[in-house]
């Protein structure tokens, strides 16, 4: 007889919320004038992430249950990301909603007829809300799932809005494009090793839950082969979706041809859900054989973080500098995944949070620097931005310096707690590259700096856009919160210290 | 001890409203002074409220503490920013709100016609909480936060007119003589945590008995050093005449009557590391004796009636000093003199100030002459503290010089001699060049061009200066009469009770020289300058070393400055060939790299699947050997 699975929706309540909000926006779409959508779907997804926030605050003191028949964890790491997600794109929905980033038409091939007469129409495609949703409903998800399938599916929702997203580029559409279809044939390519790992894991332990795995591991009951080949392509699947190297190569194109709102949002959340994946995984389904993979991270933290800080230093375009830049701090990241101790996993919480209110904060000031054919991201022509509008460009240069981790921004309390995590477990080879890298990309980041202040203009058209009040809210916000967390980090990460602990 | 809940408040009222003041810009401009002034009488207020609830209280509760916060906790390293008002720092905060709240009064009249009043009172604000959060913290760290305050106001005053480079280039030589003096406050902090794991003042005092005599010299020689630099003190004295660049309120606050104190407070607040080494005693007293004399002679041959003034300060903190080598009985008149001090110099600058005014900013005296008559309250008020600082009874300074002149002949042997003399010798030479601005400046004949138009200063300028000339009269008597303030002070600075030693001279003998030598420096004084040349005449060479500030300057260029922007040039020297060299490489390979590394990334999608395959193949392969 089958038992009809018990499902306690008040731990679900946020995804579920998520989810609702994205299938109203997709009703929306569907029977409302083009005229008043733009700006019913932004009210909509605003109002469905404070309310799945709502949900999720009253639930933070249950740091140790699980829901949907043990297939979701909810518990300190997952309500902290989960958190942490739905603020972020709260402020991504801001700056989604506030420009004309987006295609009039996104099915109008580029060039035609048929896309100028919907530029001159003053369309906009306003599915980027729906699809925006979906993808959060996956973040949420990713984190919190606690068996295979379900991290799977998540994995899918997420990612497959993304693909969609990353095309729908206003201006330079074949650019964008070109990236939509790299990031999904790569995407599809990585799923499709995530999936075998899954499959060879569940071969070696004969369960799907993350659990199960690890009691099947410190059994040592089956064979070993199953196990280091589980290990390695369901590392592979995650590893691309934080943009690790050697799986990294999508970063750059895809973050350079995406529309900026949808870069940002994708360099904040999706690596802030794909990481809080990655440290369950690791921590509770392999901590058993950590003699067996912690060779491996090891060599990909060192090689992400050199590769993403020495690339950075050639790029001339400010969205694949950023990108580069994501790849280092990925690197940073994995140190925690390395320290399997708490204090690793608070510095980490406290990283991914401080890390993707810096991002979208800077690639929300990257939207604002155009010329007459939208942004400009050719660093050369941001040389002297500081004399014409010091604002925005000390702004910028906040967030550079919270990327390079300099004292008094939040960057620097993130870095310094994730390496002392990753020294006290004995991780001192990741901790003394994490250092030295870190005096690499201060070198690139610094140099933006002098060319914004310190070097003369050249005469030409590049002009910052007044933001609207949206964006100007939410590049305020992320300003603050970097600044905050910089001078008094205690606020934040007292707060992960209390929520850095995995439910097994 | 006693637990107060409003000592924050003088130091968070001006801080705030200085705050406001820097913050809220031009719009402040029409009223921005009067709520710096009311501010700093409303601290007044409270210091005096605390004074007599203090005066209320007896024994061992008339100290009061309050804990703001836990400022640093580092393992066993624990220091809370705490407040401590004792009998020894209410002196100084009634003297700091006192004066201040004067000078704040006089300024309103003094800088109306600056454009920049309102910044102007905002560092006076600043410089107010700065120097009560000095002279209010209860251990050495707390201590030297308001010590860097008062250095960075004292750096903005003088330097408030920065237009003209030479003011900025004096504010900057302030900064950095007074920086050494901080490097030695910052060794001392380090030497007491070290050595007792303490920085509070209660924790270096419990551990003293228990420390070795090295250690409490070297504390104590770090201590005055800092001391030295704060108050002009000898070997660091070249900053004070160039300090009179700032505006005049700023001398007679900063420069005259508290922070250059501050090493007065400094040592006697550390008595019980003096009172332990004997060989920091005698530094202590060298140090005072040196400058005693050295700012005398200065402020014989200066024209400059500010300049000397500041030489005079300079001296007369050097009695301060040298009191407080004098053991226990000597701080309290260290501090004694330091309060009359604090009236009669800050009066004489205003004064200076008043003429000034009505000079056309004129500062040389030789220029002056016959003021007298067309400044009379001025030259009255200024005649007062003149009186004073001689040492005339029954003004404030006769009181406090006398006693210390006294207890330095009496420490006894000819140590004593030599002291006490030089005491003596140096209230002779003040009388000389006290005497010597008084001719110059109120009589004789005038010497002003006939655009000069100098007139009396209005009562928002002149009332201050009467108040303080009332201190000048009467502070002495009222500190001495009954030992009223060595009383008070006892428990602080002479837990002991120590006596004075045998007395080598009588205090009648004492005042009858001290008198005697006083009387014939002004008689020689005046008879020297019963003509005076407008343009300074040539002089022999005694005269011209002693013009050039005693070759202070011309010392710490060849000494000090030279040789260390040899080194500097040696340095850069290194820094660009040798380590920059090494940086270019680094940078250089690692651009190499990166653009190697870019040529990777060429847009391929099947490359980049190639490379993602490649990994997952290295990855087996490399977990495949580890299990191996």
């Amino acid at each position: 007889m089958l038992i009809a699975p018990q499902l306690s929706y008040a731990l679900l309540a946020p995804i579920l919320i998520v989810l609702g909000g994205a299938l109203l926006g997709v009703l929306v779409e569907a029977v409302m004038k083009k005229g008043s959508r733009a700006a019913i779907q932004t009210t909509i997804a605003l109002g469905t992430l404070v309310l799945a926030f709502a949900f999720l605050w009253r639930i933070h003191g249950q740091t140790s249950k699980t829901a949907a028949v043990n297939s979701v964890a909810i518990d300190g790491v997952g309500i902290f990301i989960q958190g942490t997600i739905l603020i972020l794109s709260f402020i991504a929905i801001l700056f989604i909603a506030d420009t004309d980033n987006f295609a009039a038409q996104a099915s109008a091939v580029p060039g035609s007829e048929d896309e100028r007469a919907a530029v001159q129409a003053g369309k906009q495609q306003t599915e980027i809300f729906p699809l925006t949703l979906f993808a959060v409903s996956g973040m949420l998800l990713f984190p919190v799932a606690s068996d295979l399938i379900t991290l799977f599916v998540a994995l899918e929702v997420l990612s497959l809005p993304l693909y969609l997203m990353a095309g729908l580029s206003r201006r330079r559409r074949l650019l964008s494009q070109e990236a939509a279809l790299k990031y999904f044939l790569l995407g599809a390519f990585s799923s499709a090793f995530f999936l075998f790992g899954a499959a060879f894991l569940y071969g070696y332990s004969g369960s799907m839950t993350l659990d199960g795995i690890a009691s099947a591991i410190s059994a040592n009951a089956a064979n070993d082969v199953f196990l280091l080949i589980g290990i390695v392509f369901l590392s592979v699947g995650l590893l691309f979706k934080i943009g690790a190297v050697p799986f990294h190569s999508w970063t750059p194109d895809v973050y350079q041809g995406a529309p900026t709102p949808i870069t940002g949002f994708m360099a904040a959340c999706t690596k802030i859900a794909a990481m809080g994946a990655t440290l369950r995984i690791f921590y509770v389904a392999f901590s058993p054989a950590e003699w067996q993979w912690k060779p491996i991270i090891l060599t990909i933290a060192i090689l992400t973080m050199v590769v993403g800080g020495v690339a950075a230093i050639a790029q001339r375009d400010v969205k694949r500098m950023l990108a580069f830049s994501s790849i280092a701090h990925a690197g940073f990241l994995l140190a925690a995944v390395l320290a399997l101790n708490t204090s690793g996993l608070k510095g980490a919480l406290f990283y991914l949070a401080t890390y993707g209110f810096t991002t979208l904060g800077a690639f929300g000031v990257i939207t604002l620097v155009r010329d007459s054919s939208g942004e400009v991201t050719d660093l050369n022509r941001w040389v002297g931005l500081g004399k014409k509008s010091p604002l925005t460009a000390s702004i910028f240069t906040l967030f550079l310096l919270s990327f390079a981790g300099i004292p008094l921004t939040s960057g620097f309390i993130a870095k310094f707690s994730l390496f002392t995590g990753a020294y006290e477990t004995g991780n001192t080879v990741v901790v003394v590259v994490g250092v030295l890298t870190s005096a690499i990309t201060a070198f690139f980041y610094l140099r933006v700096v002098v060319m914004l202040f310190f070097t003369d203009p050249k005469s030409d058209s590049v002009t910052v856009v007044i933001p609207s009040i949206m964006t100007r809210i939410a590049i305020a916000v992320c300003a603050i919160v970097t600044i905050v967390l910089g001078v008094a980090p205690s606020l934040l990460l007292n707060t992960a210290q209390t929520f850095a602990t995995f439910i097994r | 001890m006693t637990t107060s809940s409003h000592l924050v408040y003088l130091i968070a009222l001006p801080l705030v409203s200085a705050a406001i003041l820097l913050l809220l810009g031009r719009i402040a401009d029409k009223w921005g002074h009067y709520v710096a002034t009311l501010v700093s009488a409303s601290t007044f207020a409270i210091a005096v409220i605390e004074f007599f609830s203090m005066r209320s209280r007896s024994g061992d509760a008339r100290a009061a503490t309050q804990d703001l916060f836990t400022w640093i906790s580092v393992g066993s390293f624990n220091v809370h920013a705490s407040l401590l008002l004792d009998q020894l720092s209410i002196c100084f905060v009634l003297l700091i709100t006192g004066v201040g709240t004067l000078i704040h009064i006089y300024s309103i009249a003094y800088m109306s016609h600056d454009h920049d009043r309102r910044r102007f009172f905002a560092y006076l604000n600043l410089f107010v909480a700065a120097m009560l959060l000095l002279v209010l913290g209860d251990s050495y760290l707390n201590l030297y936060v308001g010590w860097e305050g008062v250095g960075l106001a004292s750096y903005l005053l003088i330097g408030f007119w920065n237009q003209k480079p030479a003011y900025a280039v004096a504010a900057k030589k302030a900064f950095v003589a007074n920086r050494v003096g901080d490097i030695g406050l910052s060794l001392a902090i380090m030497i007491a945590f070290a050595q007792f794991g303490s920085v509070s003042f209660a924790g270096v005092k419990e551990g003293v008995p228990h420390a070795s005599t090295a250690a409490l010299t070297a504390l104590g020689a770090m201590l005055l050093l800092a001391a030295a630099g704060k108050s002009a003190q000898f070997p660091l004295q070249s900053w004070l005449g160039d300090a009179m660049a700032g505006p005049t309120p700023v001398s007679a606050l900063i420069h005259a009557a508290t922070m250059v104190t501050a090493g007065v407070y400094l040592i006697t607040r550390s008595n019980f590391v003096f009172d332990a080494s004997h060989t920091a005693q005698n530094m202590v007293i060298a140090v005072g004796a040196i400058t005693l004399l050295f700012g005398a002679l200065v402020g014989t041959a200066k024209d400059d009636i500010k300049k000397a003034l500041a030489a005079s300060t300079m001296s007369q903190i050097g009695y301060m000093i040298l009191a407080t080598g004098l053991g226990p009985i000597g701080y309290a008149f260290a501090i004694m003199h330091l309060l009359t001090h604090g009236f009669f110099k800050a009066g004489m600058f205003l004064g200076a100030g008043s003429v000034m005014h009505g000079m056309n900013d004129e500062v040389n005296m030789r220029r002056y002459g016959a003021i007298g008559k067309v400044m009379p309250i001025t030259a009255v008020t200024f005649g007062l503290g003149y009186l004073a600082i001689i040492g005339v009874p029954p003004f404030a300074g006769f009181y406090s010089k006398d006693k210390i002149i006294e207890t330095a002949f009496n420490i006894g042997g000819s140590k004593g001699v030599i002291v006490g003399g030089a005491a003596l010798l140096g209230a002779a030479i003040t009388a000389f060049y006290m005497t010597r601005v008084i001719v110059l400046t109120f009589t004789g004949t005038k010497r002003w061009d006939d655009e000069a138009h100098p007139h009396e200063s209005p009562a928002l300028m002149w009332i201050p200066m009467v108040i303080l000339a009332v201190g000048s009269i009467a502070s002495g008597f009222l500190f001495n009469s009954g030992h009223a303030l060595v009383k008070w002070l006892e428990p602080v600075v002479n837990a002991s009770g120590a006596e004075e030693g045998e007395a080598l001279l009588a205090p009648m003998t004492v005042s009858a020289l001290a008198l005697g030598v006083v009387a014939v420096g002004v008689a020689i004084a005046i008879v020297k300058y019963r003509t005076v040349p407008v343009e300074a005449p040539a002089g022999n060479v005694l005269t011209r070393i002693v013009r050039r500030d005693l070759l202070q300057d011309d010392f710490n260029d060849r000494v000090l400055v030279r040789p260390g922007q040899a080194l500097t040039r040696f340095f850069v020297g290194m820094d660009k060939s040798f380590i920059d060299g090494i940086v270019r490489g680094v940078g250089g390979t690692i651009a190499v790299g990166s653009t190697n590394l870019r040529k990777i990334q060429n847009g391929y999608v099947r490359s980049y699947a190639l490379i993602m395959v490649v990994g997952v193949l290295a990855l087996l392969t490399t977990i495949w050997m580890v299990t191996l």
